[in-house]
């Protein structure tokens, strides 16, 4: 054994690997046969140009596939964050799956808030084809959760079935779920359980860990659809943050059941408020007031979350920056939904349809969830007022079809200026 | 390489406690040796290549096992992987491969010569025979860890290997991704091609990353011999045919294979091997000859036999369905091959295939006609 590993590591095939080398080599230092030391004896790891390690993109339709030229891969291939995740890790998702001819997917992830930096050649025009021409270069991003600015927001229940906001939150120095460790996936759950633990009054709530669940409670949360279950879509596998599935991961909600976080799903948290029927400004109302206090409790311990005023909170996929926030509602439009002019109205209401199933579902019925499709680059009170007005529109359409009378599209806003 | 676990150190200012994974649910090899002191005491090691124990074992953490299929739940990276966590994987081959120990040496014979027989089971009940075995290229990492450039270099140095084959060896390489559609039919048609997996064994292992760049499939003009790069291993190396001449399979396997290894020699490239592990590949259940004789056969009497288990296991054979591992047979037709990999030859191995389906088909027909098998019992082999 030992003399094969010898002939493996002779100087003359280290030589032969170093001179491929491109710009950075690594260096581990591990010595296999401590009988006979070989000072010279680095990393065996092969290494190639970037050339010969692009990926094949070319049946690719995605965000990163179509801002990945091989000048930017060579120049970010040999970083990494202080954490250790790479390029190669970033995109491993999207060069796993190609995508969709219709859908575009982001094909990209970060591994923690320094991704974002480090791979800022390559986040910075994937942000900004997703969010609409946004700019982290030079823009900066509001962040408003003062649900007193909200006008309106209770919708007619003949039509609403139901609303909900959600969002997701990272928390600071510990790495996002593509990248962590058992152990610091062990920390999110823990610092993010401590500060929910102290919740009280209409907020007073428990935590119900994935791997410590009894069979009733299990049934309990599927009824009220709340449990999530491990992830299938490649989309999230393969970026790795299913790992070790289910150490970690929990659901936290209130006793009231309007309000609650998941643990360590595809985020470090991801927060929802909800009711039946049609009180938006309630469920924005208390989504503000509860993550507030969640902040405000993680504080107190010495943690707070991902933000920076160019891309907002930060999460694990760069869609879901800036407000991380969806807010939507599920309503019922027999005749809107038919007619030709429904898709162009959304669009220009800034808004998107969804089957009740929640992303890449298909509507049952007439019934659709109707929600915000802006994340970055308008604030929480602008996106939910955003919906709120929509969703009025969307019902005085239907309402005016019951009579027979004609709708209007409404105008189209500006992109981000 | 893949999946955050590029910078080993920097989980080492979390204690082996933290880090430790939880396996109180879990059914497989790994989970039953890898206890929370062996996790402290191999955790901050890495091969040269970097790959790191939880590397090892994040298809095990991630597939807790079943109650009656006890799985293996860890891989290589690459060949130094056996050595540097050693004491975790010397257990597993253990358990796993009928106690072969650390001190012991393995036996490599791929000497067709050697094998009596096996160009005479009944083709009535013998429907198809094929051997397959894999192969590693020493220095390069194996498919949970290699890099896009490193598979590529290895389907580059598979294909022009391949390339110099003559005579009934003749063939032709498809990369999966350059396929046309007329081809891809074909393959499904000679039952030749391999999708992207699918079983989360493998996919947690990170072997299918990338897919399905550098993938590919060579065979030879006459259908006969066959070869998967950059599958679950570097290599993947298959004979086959319908009919029961096992012999003219292995002859064509060793043969074939013999010609590849010195090719591959000629340009400086060899396999990883050595006199302890034999052949060295990903899974640590196909380490040593990674052979896996075997035989579609008619055995719709002796399978619904209640001995029918026993006698296998005494033949040291396992049972399958025809769609491979993990599927059930189809109308009395069985996927019978050697249960062992590591410890016995190829020749070893072969032979009890041959000889063992020979007493099979004997049996089978003894109980066609209503007769008794007691006297054909074997004894543990």
């Amino acid at each position: 054994m030992a003399s094969t590993f010898t002939r493996v590591l002779s100087r003359k095939r280290i030589v032969g690997i170093l001179s491929l080398a491109g710009a950075g080599s690594l260096v581990t230092g591990y010595l296999i046969n401590k009988d006979k030391v070989h000072a010279s004896v680095k990393s065996s790891r092969r290494m190639y140009p970037a050339s010969a390690e692009y990926p094949d993109l070319r049946k690719h339709n995605n965000c990163m596939a179509s801002h990945l030229t091989p000048a930017i891969y060579a120049a970010l291939i040999d970083k990494a964050t202080p954490s250790g995740f790479t390029l190669d890790q970033c995109i491993q998702t999207g060069v796993d799956n190609p995508g969709h001819p219709f859908i575009k997917t982001v094909g990209m992830v970060a591994g923690d808030e320094e991704s974002y930096q480090v791979f800022a050649e390559l986040f910075n025009p994937v942000i900004k084809e997703r969010h609409n021409g946004y700019d982290p270069q030079i823009m900066r991003h509001p962040t408003d959760l003062d649900a007193s600015k909200i006008r309106s927001g209770v919708f007619d229940e003949r039509y609403v079935l139901s609303s909900r906001v959600r969002t997701g939150r990272s928390i600071r120095g510990l790495a996002l779920p593509p990248a962590c460790t058992r152990a610091e996936r062990r920390e999110v759950e823990r610092v993010v359980a401590d500060a929910l633990s102290g919740l009280k009054d209409d907020l007073l709530g428990r935590y119900y860990s994935l791997t410590e669940m009894t069979e009733e409670e299990q049934q309990q949360l599927i009824d009220d659809h709340f449990l999530f279950d491990k992830p299938v879509s490649p989309l999230l596998t393969c970026s790795g943050m299913a790992r070790d599935w289910p150490d970690a991961r929990g659901i936290w909600h209130n006793n009231e059941k309007t309000f609650l976080v998941w643990v360590n799903e595809e985020d470090h948290t991801r927060v929802i408020s909800m009711e039946k029927g049609g009180n938006m400004k309630r469920v924005f109302e208390r989504f503000c007031k509860g993550l507030k206090e969640v902040e405000r409790l993680i504080k107190e311990k010495g943690w707070e979350f991902m933000w920076n005023e160019r891309l907002g909170y930060v999460l694990t996929c760069p869609s879901n920056l800036g407000t991380g926030l969806r807010a939507g509602v599920h309503i019922n439009l027999p005749r809107l939904s038919k007619d030709p002019r429904f898709s162009k109205i959304l669009d220009n209401l800034r808004l998107q349809k969804r089957g009740t199933g929640g992303v890449d579902t298909a509507a049952v019925g007439s019934t659709f969830d109707i929600s915000n499709l802006d994340r970055l680059g308008k604030s929480e009170v602008e996106l939910v007022q955003t919906v709120i007005d929509g969703v009025n529109y969307l019902i005085e359409c239907e309402k005016r079809l019951e009579k027979g009378q004609d709708i209007k599209i409404p105008p189209a806003p500006g992109q981000i200026k | 390489m893949p999946f955050g676990n590029t910078h080993n150190q920097l989980k080492m200012k979390y204690s082996a406690a933290q880090e430790y994974p939880d396996l109180s649910k879990h059914n497989n090899h790994m989970a039953k040796v890898l206890t929370e002191e062996l996790y402290a005491q191999l955790r901050d090691k890495t091969t040269p290549s970097g790959f790191t124990l939880d590397d090892v074992i994040q298809t095990g953490v991630d597939n807790p096992g079943h109650p009656f299929i006890m799985t293996v739940g860890c891989v290589a990276g690459d060949e130094e992987t056996y050595e540097v966590f050693k004491d975790l994987l010397d257990p597993v081959i253990e358990d796993r491969h009928g106690g072969y120990k650390p001190s012991d040496t393995h036996k490599t014979d791929l000497n067709p010569d050697h094998l009596k027989g096996g160009d005479d089971l009944d083709p009535d009940y013998v429907l198809s025979s094929r051997v397959r075995t894999g192969r590693s290229i020493r220095g390069f990492c194996l498919p949970p860890h290699c890099s896009r450039g490193e598979r590529r270099a290895v389907e580059d140095l598979a294909v022009e290997g391949l390339g110099s084959l003559d005579g009934d060896l003749k063939g032709k390489y498809y990369a999966l991704k350059n396929m046309t559609d007329e081809e891809q039919q074909q393959l499904i048609d000679d039952h030749f091609l391999f999708d992207k997996p699918v079983s989360p064994l493998l996919l947690a292992s990170g072997m299918a990353r990338d897919w399905p760049d550098a993938r590919g499939i060579w065979h030879n003009d006459n259908k006969t011999f066959l070869v998967w790069v950059n599958e679950e291993d570097h290599l993947r190396v298959i004979s086959m045919q319908k009919g029961g001449n096992m012999k003219e399979v292995f002859n064509r396997f060793c043969t074939g294979l013999t010609k590849i290894e010195s090719l591959f020699k000629e340009k400086g490239h060899e396999f990883m091997w050595n006199e302890h592990l034999g052949y060295v590949l990903t899974c640590p259940s196909n380490l040593g000859t990674g052979l896996r004789a075997g035989v579609h056969v008619k055995l719709p009497c002796l399978s619904k036999h209640e001995k029918f288990g026993e006698i296998l296991k005494k033949l040291r054979l396992q049972k399958r369905g025809t769609g491979g591992v993990d599927t059930a047979a189809v109308g009395g037709v069985f996927d019978i091959s050697n249960a062992d990999r590591l410890g016995f030859s190829e020749v070893e191995l072969v032979q009890m295939v041959v000889d063992g389906v020979k007493l099979l088909v004997e049996m089978e027909k003894r109980l066609e006609k209503g007769q008794s098998i007691d006297e054909l019992m074997p004894a543990q082999k």
